[in-house]
């Protein structure tokens, strides 16, 4: 008894679930439910589908290398059986499982890093193109908070109407 | 010798039926046709051939009767007496007798009728001696009718008459009325004969079988024999006397003890002597041998099945037995017995002479067995261990490994989502160390994150953001609105403004609501539309250039009509909260209203197109259209649909 992947999206296939192809050229297309099965027959591409693993794989979303995928390699010629070796395999297998999710959760955490900074910096700018919406621009030159109180700097009569030409 | 079964006689018809048959046959079977033109040889030729032809057929008919009923003389002496006793046996040959004379009369009329017909000169004659002749044979037989009628009774009765086969091995019950006779045959045979509490209920003979060491026995079961003088007895009785005087039979003498048959036993007893001495008078009278000379008693309940198969097997036995010593005695076995002959060769010395087996044999019998003894397959150790079902053969018995404990050891083939074997390798925990060594590295470089905590927006900008976003979200919908209805809705000038969404206290709200002091735009709003001369209003500031230059002249009051004209306008900032409905709107109430604003506003929701059935992919409205399903076709068949 085996634990098959689905072609599809990639999630295991119990025992009693599912359909497999076979083509005629002997390859073999197991399926974990119908979904995966009638995208498979649209001849949908699973790479371009949202929500498939080899979708997020292929755009980053997901872990793709690590260690901790070699372990687990379907391997064709039997060893012997040894009950040591069985007990190692037995704990290492949930340990193994451990420091994966860690490490895709790591992984998460490292793709989400920026978000916020870019959030606040998208939010500051929208901020300063729409605020005319909210609250007109000259209320909020009158408001002291946001701009600068203007020095009065006391000058001769001349040099004031410069200034206001100025302006 | 005529078969005892009497099931073979042919029906005898009645009269009219027999004439009927034989007249129509005579018609079918014949030439019909004839012509006075005919040559004479020619006419009497016809007529004679139907004269003929009747009498041939009456003729056949007759002699099957007489054939097939069985001939008194001829047979068995027990059917014959039986035969007397049930049908009166002259009656009988009379009837019989009858009959043949018919047909030799019949036979008679025809030759007669034949010499006359050769001298016939026309039709007319011929056909009249034809006619002649047909209606004597008819009217012989009118004649004989009742007899036809009474052999034909005979021949029904005769046909259910038990078929008895007087030269085999029989058992005779016979017995006082109502002691058990029926019952002792009902158990011992599968014959189902009545069983009732009243005398005289078996009215004739009954036959079972039964089997002893492998011979088939015939068991009589006869009506009771009341003690009475032999002249007085009924048909019923002679019955059961016949089947006594003529078979060569065994015979069971009831007797019941408890008088339960409502006769008494001295009664009974004196009924078997006299059983005994008549039989013995009829059997002196036929030859026959002696039956029960010498009588042994036997006690049997029919109720609790005691005794019965005693009873049947001694009766039995002693009837086989007699058989036996009769054919021994009579010369046939002679012959039988000189058949085979088994030779004996004679001893020429004392010299034992025992049977010879080589050496090699005997030791390779030993072999053998011993060879079987000791190969032990594995079906005889399922065998051993409870068969088939039960037992389950250890597959791993014979598995190399390094320790012989690890034989009946499960390993699982699954967990938590993962096969076993894909991760089964003999470095897997060597790796596993480094991988978790690896993974304390990798823990250290998170924690990033912690400067961009500086430039989050104060609470109030964030209310700004919600709010911006809200306009913009609002202004889109309202757009999409106007959009949506463009081609509906009328263009009215803005004096027909019923919805009230161009009035200076709305403009006023708005402006306030950006932080704009609304008074001077609301004065010259009245102003232009009034027209009026309208006083200015203390604060007329267009431009903040103004206000910003006068600040240090005249902040105070700047500052405190600025404060007064804000909070004047705010008041006016609230825009009504109820929907008002409008006559000439079309609803009969806000509710309504607010519902088709509710609607509208959904309606107008951008939707999303990503591949999904849009409004030119094929849709059918109507899946089952009546048409196609009920109704009569005007050509064709309705058997599919």
């Amino acid at each position: 008894m085996r634990l098959e992947k689905c072609w599809f999206c990639s999630s295991t296939v119990y025992p009693g679930h599912g359909i497999q192809f076979v083509r005629n050229d002997a390859k073999i297309f197991r399926f974990c439910r119908s979904k995966c099965h009638k995208n498979f027959k649209m001849k949908r591409n699973p790479r371009k589908v949202k929500w498939t693993k080899a979708y997020r794989r292929l755009h980053g979303k997901d872990m793709t290398q690590d260690s901790t995928f070699e372990f687990e390699r379907k391997r064709n010629r039997p060893e012997r059986y040894d009950r040591n070796l069985a007990e190692n395999t037995l704990k290492a297998i949930k340990k193994i499982d451990k420091v994966r999710v860690e490490r895709a959760a790591s992984h998460h955490t490292q793709r989400m890093k920026g978000k916020r900074a870019k959030e606040q910096k998208e939010a500051a700018k929208e901020l300063e193109q729409s605020i005319h919406m909210v609250k007109a621009p000259s209320s909020l030159q009158k408001e002291a908070s946001l701009t600068v109180p203007k020095i009065k700097v006391k000058v001769s009569q001349q040099q004031s109407e410069e200034n206001r030409m100025e302006e | 010798m005529v078969q005892y079964n009497f099931k073979k006689i042919t029906v005898v018809p009645s009269r009219d039926d027999f004439i009927k048959i034989t007249l129509s046959c005579t018609q079918r079977q014949t030439p019909t046709v004839v012509h006075k033109g005919w040559s004479i040889s020619r006419i009497r030729q016809f007529y004679l051939r139907k004269v003929k032809y009747t009498q041939q057929n009456f003729h056949e008919k007759l002699s099957t009767i007489i054939e097939d009923f069985p001939r008194v003389d001829n047979i068995h002496p027990f059917y014959a007496d039986l035969l007397r006793v049930l049908y009166n046996k002259d009656h009988y040959k009379l009837a019989l007798g009858q009959i043949n004379t018919a047909r030799n009369i019949i036979g008679k009329i025809a030759k007669d009728c034949v010499k006359l017909v050769k001298y016939g000169v026309s039709l007319y004659q011929c056909k009249a001696l034809k006619v002649a002749a047909l209606g004597r044979m008819c009217t012989v037989i009118k004649r004989v009718g009742p007899s036809l009628a009474y052999l034909e009774q005979i021949r029904q009765h005769m046909a259910r008459l038990p078929s008895i086969d007087p030269n085999t091995r029989t058992l005779l019950i016979c017995g006082y009325p109502n002691v058990g006779k029926s019952s002792f045959v009902n158990k011992i045979t599968r014959a189902d004969v009545d069983v009732q509490p009243y005398a005289f209920t078996t009215k004739s003979l009954f036959v079972g079988h039964t089997d002893y060491r492998h011979l088939r026995y015939q068991v009589v079961d006869t009506p009771g024999i009341l003690d009475r003088p032999f002249e007085d007895r009924n048909i019923i009785e002679m019955c059961s006397i016949t089947a006594l005087a003529h078979l060569r039979a065994a015979v069971l003498f009831f007797l019941d003890i408890s008088s339960s048959c409502g006769y008494i036993r001295q009664i009974c007893m004196k009924l078997v002597v006299e059983m005994k001495a008549e039989a013995m008078k009829t059997l002196v009278g036929l030859g026959e041998d002696p039956i029960n000379d010498d009588g042994v008693l036997f006690t049997l309940s029919n109720l609790s099945e005691e005794g019965v198969m005693a009873v049947k097997n001694a009766a039995c036995e002693r009837l086989l037995n007699q058989r036996v010593e009769l054919k021994l005695k009579s010369k046939k076995m002679n012959d039988c017995l000189n058949l085979f002959h088994v030779a004996m060769p004679i001893p020429r010395d004392q010299r034992q002479r025992p049977p010879c087996i080589p050496q090699a044999v005997l030791e390779a019998k030993a072999k053998k067995e011993v060879m079987t003894e000791k190969r032990k397959l594995k079906s005889d150790l399922e065998n051993q261990n409870g068969g088939a079902g039960v037992y389950s053969a250890s597959l791993t018995k014979h598995y190399i490994l390094a320790n012989d404990e690890w034989k009946e050891d499960i390993m699982p083939e699954i967990l938590n989502g993962y096969n076993v074997c894909d991760f089964y390798t003999s470095d897997i925990s060597q790796r596993l160390e480094e991988v978790e060594r690896e993974g304390l590295v990798q823990e250290q470089d998170i924690g990033d994150d912690v400067d961009m905590e500086g430039h989050e927006l104060t609470p109030e900008k964030q209310d700004d953001l919600i709010s911006i976003r809200k306009m913009i979200s609002s202004r889109i919908q309202q757009h999409r609105i106007k959009k949506s209805t463009a081609e509906s809705r009328p263009t009215v000038p803005r004096k027909f403004d019923k919805d009230k969404k161009f009035t200076s206290g709305r403009m006023g709200r708005q402006l306030s609501a950006l932080g704009l002091d609304p008074t001077m735009a609301i004065n010259r709003a009245c102003s232009r539309s009034r027209g009026r001369k309208r006083e200015r209003s203390l604060v007329c500031g267009d431009s903040d250039g103004h206000d910003v230059m006068d600040l240090d002249v005249g902040q105070q009051p700047n500052k405190k009509l600025r404060a007064r004209s804000i909070s004047h306008s705010r008041s006016r900032s609230q825009p009504p909260s109820e929907v008002v409905v409008i006559p000439g709107d079309g609803f009969k109430d806000s509710a309504q209203k607010v519902k088709a604003l509710k609607l509208a506003r959904k309606s107008a929701k951008k939707r999303n197109k990503d591949a999904r059935r849009g409004e030119a992919d094929r849709v059918i409205p109507c899946l089952k259209p009546k048409h196609l399903f009920s109704g009569k076709r005007s050509i064709g068949k309705t058997s599919r649909r």
